[in-house]
């Protein structure tokens, strides 16, 4: 605070000139502007668990979508010849990874057992000699189009019928809410087992079995967050413009209520693909030939005393699926709460 | 001044109810009949605590509730119940509300300008994107903002400025009155004062009509022409803003009128505050507003009206 | 003012944060003084460093918060330097808080006795029992009624101004030497104001305790301040006595203050206002923080930061309109009439001290 009088002199204690105090800006806002979704990519990035799941869920989409691009042989060529083969690696002399396998105590090079020393399974091979690789491959991609499909249901019905119901309320409301009751106190499994009376067990079923349950509790999520919307006075602000209904839910709402619907999403998506996969593990989803992880799981776990990388191969990647889901949503839910903003 | 003929009037509000959860346990008879009128380009300054019902009474007015029970005439239409989408259209732009939380009021994920542009749209006042742009940028300066703020979002905004904003949008499909509700209770003194002093300039400019809603004493006196004062629901006493607190008849706006912080130390450290005995509203008596001297009405029952007079004239007396 | 004593002492506070944008200079260098028994106003508008300043004292600060430098002396000791397990030992013993809000302040799934009992139990070691018994004392002397069965309620069940009366006792129960009231009647109705300030009033009569009183609410601060503090932009801009600051304040953000709230009086078609807002702490300006909405800012106010400029030996103000170079300002008109009546208190004050001697003169005459 203290002051060297000796520099100042009597001109500096003039009153402002008009051209100086035109130079101050009095309403000056001196950070920089950042969307709400910048400033959520922002705070996501700083989440180090997050963006490694984000990185491994990119990874695992790329393989499974572009599986052709990393297929090492056709997913359901059987060739009993090569049955149950342990991983070969090209160039890796590691126990487990290098085609030897341990027989009664003794390592055996198996490859060579089985007259195959030119092929190469890099996860191994099941018991009617398919490439282990090549099938969780196919079966991940069964899975991610199960969280696909999940999500656009979620989307489609669960968003719209959770605004809807928030946002009209009274009656309509309440009747809307007691239908998902309804639906929600049918197990799942009872509604796939009564799918499969009526079609055959596979990917349709599945979807249609999603198409039931998997959304409502995103259309709770959302009636709940609309409900509180709803009293905010920038909407109210919005009816008082004469703003539609509609308009209201798209402008006003629907941004609003990004976070909600994009963290549940997050979380819908690994439950839908357990369910997958455990449907097809105990028989009534996906059924053999066809790879996915359940199925895959349930060929391992036969062989799984003597043979265990066939089982936990699958089961890795389906938990590692999950887990990375579940991390990512976590993260998402942090970056996106506006109320923890700095 | 304020012409207070009968033709004047802009607004009238005749036996408002607005009651929640009707025949529940739970039943709230926020608004139990009210009656008053506004006259055109004055600011009636509509004052109550909390729990009052001077929030819901401008929401029903505005149709964000629909009013119980009651009769609203505004610009010599019946607009108790909005029926035909013209109706709704030309209400929805000759009357205007302003909020009171600077921080809910605006959309958190829209700019700006699109917040300020939302009336011009939906009424099609813009001939293209040019046009819309022009007005919005004319709108802020008005308000007092630059238009380089209008690509920003709300919260880069102090609680002042977002309230601007809010105003701009509401001014933005040209209304004839506008319902503020507690528009500057969230923002500090000295942002209080800008924000009114536009609001007076916004008034003699485009000759609107205010309903101001408010709990700051001060304040109110300072932009109202008149005042009703409201406690659990009814109108208690309505006048002139100087005569409101000059010559206080009803107990309540006395109590009220004395429990108010003044900045002057030495009127505060002889302030006695007036307690109020809230009982005397429900006993049971019919009551309804009444003219005691011309311009200032007080609710009483037949039987308090002589009290009332004399309590009028006695302050005259004091004032001679 | 009967004990001179300083209870706290406050010296060239400075708080930064550190924010993704960058730092943010929250407290630019903040000194003052509590006396023992006093209420000490803190005034300013959000953003002042009010609110900062008041949780550097009590060591909450968030996380992101970095004591740039300065120290705050409390009994001998410096405040800023204690151990978190010091300060939780302090905090509701020595020195206590309460809140604007009391929907938000109290435990909701807590009965209030046990609420307003437990500083008792923490920091005194009490037995339960005495320390329900206190609690029922303390009840009492915060004016809620039928204490005995109430003890038992819960927050929901009292209305605001009650809930704040508990908070009030929450904060009193183990009669610290401070207390620190952040906005405490802002969200609460005018006659409810009015009452929980007259309570406050009493219980320090009673207690004797040092009271720091943030508000932005000049008249709450004239009818409970002995001393004010005005802050801007994260510094004390004038300090005095109440009587000093209300009737003969020298900064021009004062003047700015004072004249922004109406008073019953007030008429005129334009309310004298401060233009524009307070500036942006993460760029502080050069100079006078105030120098952008300053109507009186000199040349030198864009180039060095005032100094505190004496007014008398209680008063003091950063503004260099009190530099001896500085040219003669005409405040504004209703300053003038603050001022006048000020010279009028002063003019009583002489009287008085001459006594009954002047009475007889004027008798004579």
């Amino acid at each position: 605070m203290a002051d060297n009088a000796k520099q100042t002199s009597a001109d500096d204690f003039t009153p402002i000139a008009g051209a100086d105090r035109a130079k101050l800006d009095d309403e000056k806002i001196a950070t920089p502007s950042l969307t709400f979704l910048q400033d959520s990519w922002r705070r996501l990035r700083k989440n180090k668990a997050a963006m490694i799941a984000l990185v491994i869920l990119i990874i695992l989409f790329i393989l499974a979508f572009f599986s052709f691009l990393f297929e090492t042989h056709n997913p359901n060529a059987t060739n009993p010849n090569f049955a149950n083969l342990p991983p070969k690696i090209p160039g890796i002399d590691i126990n487990g990874f290098n085609g030897t396998i341990d027989q009664s105590g003794q390592r055996v090079n198996a490859y060579a057992q089985a007259h195959a020393g030119n092929h190469f399974y890099i996860l191994g091979t099941d018991y009617l000699g398919r490439d282990l690789f090549s099938r969780i491959l196919y079966g991940t991609r069964i899975s991610l189009e199960i969280a696909l499909i999940a999500s656009f249901f979620d989307l489609a019905f669960g968003v719209v019928y959770g605004i809807t119901s928030g946002w009209i309320g009274g009656r309509v409301d309440t009747l809307m809410q007691r239908i998902i009751e309804i639906m929600l106190s049918i197990p799942n499994l009872v509604v796939m087992v009564l799918l499969i009376l009526v079609l055959k067990p596979g990917m349709t079923a599945i979807i249609l079995s999603i198409a039931i349950t998997s959304w409502i509790n995103m259309a709770r999520l959302v009636r709940a967050q609309t409900l509180e919307l709803k009293n905010q006075e920038f909407i109210l602000a919005a009816r008082t413009l004469g703003e539609s209904s509609w308009k209201i839910a798209f402008k006003h709402l629907l941004p609003n209520l990004s976070s909600v619907i994009i963290i549940n999403l997050m979380f819908t998506i690994p439950t839908a693909i357990f369910f997958e996969a455990f449907l097809s593990y105990i028989g009534i989803g996906i059924s053999a030939p066809q790879a996915s992880l359940g199925t895959l799981i349930n060929d391992g776990q036969k062989n799984f005393q003597f043979l265990p990388y066939q089982m936990w191969y699958p089961a890795i990647v389906l938990s590692v699926l999950m887990i990375a889901f579940n991390i990512l949503g976590d993260g998402l839910r942090d970056a996106l709460d506006p109320k923890s903003r700095e | 001044m304020i012409d207070y003929s009968e033709e004047n009037k802009i607004l009238q509000v005749e036996h408002l109810k607005q009651y929640f959860n009707i025949g529940k346990p739970n039943e709230v008879r926020a608004v139990d009949d009210i009656t008053f009128d506004v006259y055109r380009g004055e600011t009636f300054g509509l004052v109550g605590e909390s729990g009052s019902g001077k929030t819901t009474t401008g929401r029903a007015i505005i149709h964000l509730y629909e009013p119980t029970s009651g009769k609203i005439v505004f610009d010599g239409q019946d607009v108790s119940k909005l029926n035909s989408k013209k109706q709704k259209q030309t209400f929805r732009r000759d009357m205007q509300m302003i909020f009171q939380d600077p921080y809910a009021s605006l959309n958190p994920r829209m700019k700006v300008k699109d917040i300020v542009a939302e009336g011009i749209d939906i009424n099609h006042l813009a001939k293209d994107d040019a046009d819309r742009s022009k007005q919005v940028e004319d709108l802020l300066e008005t308000v007092g903002l630059n238009k380089d703020h209008s690509s920003r979002y709300p919260h880069e905004f102090s609680g002042g400025q977002r309230q601007r904003i809010g105003i701009a949008r509401a001014l933005a499909v040209q209304p004839q009155f506008i319902i503020a509700d507690e528009p500057i209770s969230a923002l500090d003194v000295s942002i209080q004062a800008q924000v009114v002093n536009l609001l007076k300039k916004l008034q003699r400019e485009r000759n609107l009509t205010y309903l101001f809603i408010a709990h700051d004493l001060s304040m109110v006196k300072y932009i109202s022409d008149r005042i009703g004062v409201m406690h659990y629901g009814r109108m208690l006493e309505i006048a002139s803003s100087d005569e409101i607190y000059a010559h206080p008849l009803h107990d309540y706006t006395a109590s009220l009128l004395s429990a108010v912080p003044v900045p002057d130390p030495e009127y505060e450290r002889a302030r006695v505050q007036i307690p109020y005995d809230a009982s005397q509203e429900f006993d049971g008596k019919e009551r309804s507003l009444v003219e005691i001297v011309p311009h200032h009405w007080v609710r009483a029952s037949e039987d308090e009206i002589p009290m009332y007079q004399k309590r009028a004239q006695e302050d005259s007396r004091l004032k001679q | 003012m009967e004990n001179e004593k300083d209870v706290l002492e406050v010296r060239n506070l400075k708080i930064n944060f550190n924010t993704y944008a960058g730092t943010v200079q929250a407290i630019r260098d903040v000194s003052f003084d509590l006396r023992k028994g006093e209420t000490l106003a803190i005034v300013g508008e959000s953003g002042s460093g009010k609110t900062v300043t008041t949780r550097s004292i009590m060591g909450l600060n968030s996380p992101n918060a970095v004591i740039d430098s300065g120290t705050i002396m409390f009994k001998g000791q410096d405040l800023l330097k204690k151990s978190r397990k010091q300060m939780d030992q302090i905090r509701g013993r020595d020195i206590a808080e309460i809140f604007q809000d009391p929907m938000t302040s109290l435990d909701p799934t807590m009965k209030i006795g046990k609420q307003i009992a437990e500083p008792l139990i923490i920091h005194k070691g009490m037995k339960r029992e005495k320390a329900y018994a206190q609690a029922l004392e303390m009840m009492k002397l915060v004016g809620i009624e039928n204490a005995e069965q109430r003890i038992n309620n819960y927050p929901h069940q009292f209305s605001g101004g009650m809930r704040q009366r508990i908070v009030i006792a929450i904060a009193l129960v183990n009669y610290p030497e401070i207390l620190i009231a952040d906005e405490p009647t802002t969200a609460l109705d005018v006659t409810i104001q009015a009452q929980i300030l007259d309570l406050m009033k009493e219980l320090q009569a009673k207690t004797n305790t040092s009271i720091i009183f943030i508000t932005h609410d000049l008249g709450v601060v004239a009818g409970m301040a002995d001393r004010v503090a005005v802050m801007y932009a994260g510094k004390i801009v004038e300090y005095g006595t109440v009587d000093e600051i209300f009737y003969n304040p020298k900064h021009p953000y004062t003047w700015g203050l004072l004249n922004s709230m109406p008073t019953m009086d007030t008429s005129g078609t334009e309310l004298p206002s401060i233009p524009g807002t307070p500036p942006d702490l993460l760029d502080p300006p050069v100079g006078d923080a105030f120098a952008a909405r300053n109507k009186y800012a000199l040349k030198i106010d864009t180039e060095k930061q005032p100094p505190f400029f004496k007014v008398s030996d209680t008063h003091y103000a950063a503004t260099w309109l009190l530099d001896k170079r500085a040219p003669k300002v005409t405040p504004p008109e209703p300053i003038i009439e603050r001022q006048k009546h000020y010279a009028e208190l002063v003019h009583q004050e002489i009287n008085k001290s001459k006594g009954n001697h002047v009475e007889e003169q004027e008798e004579q005459l």
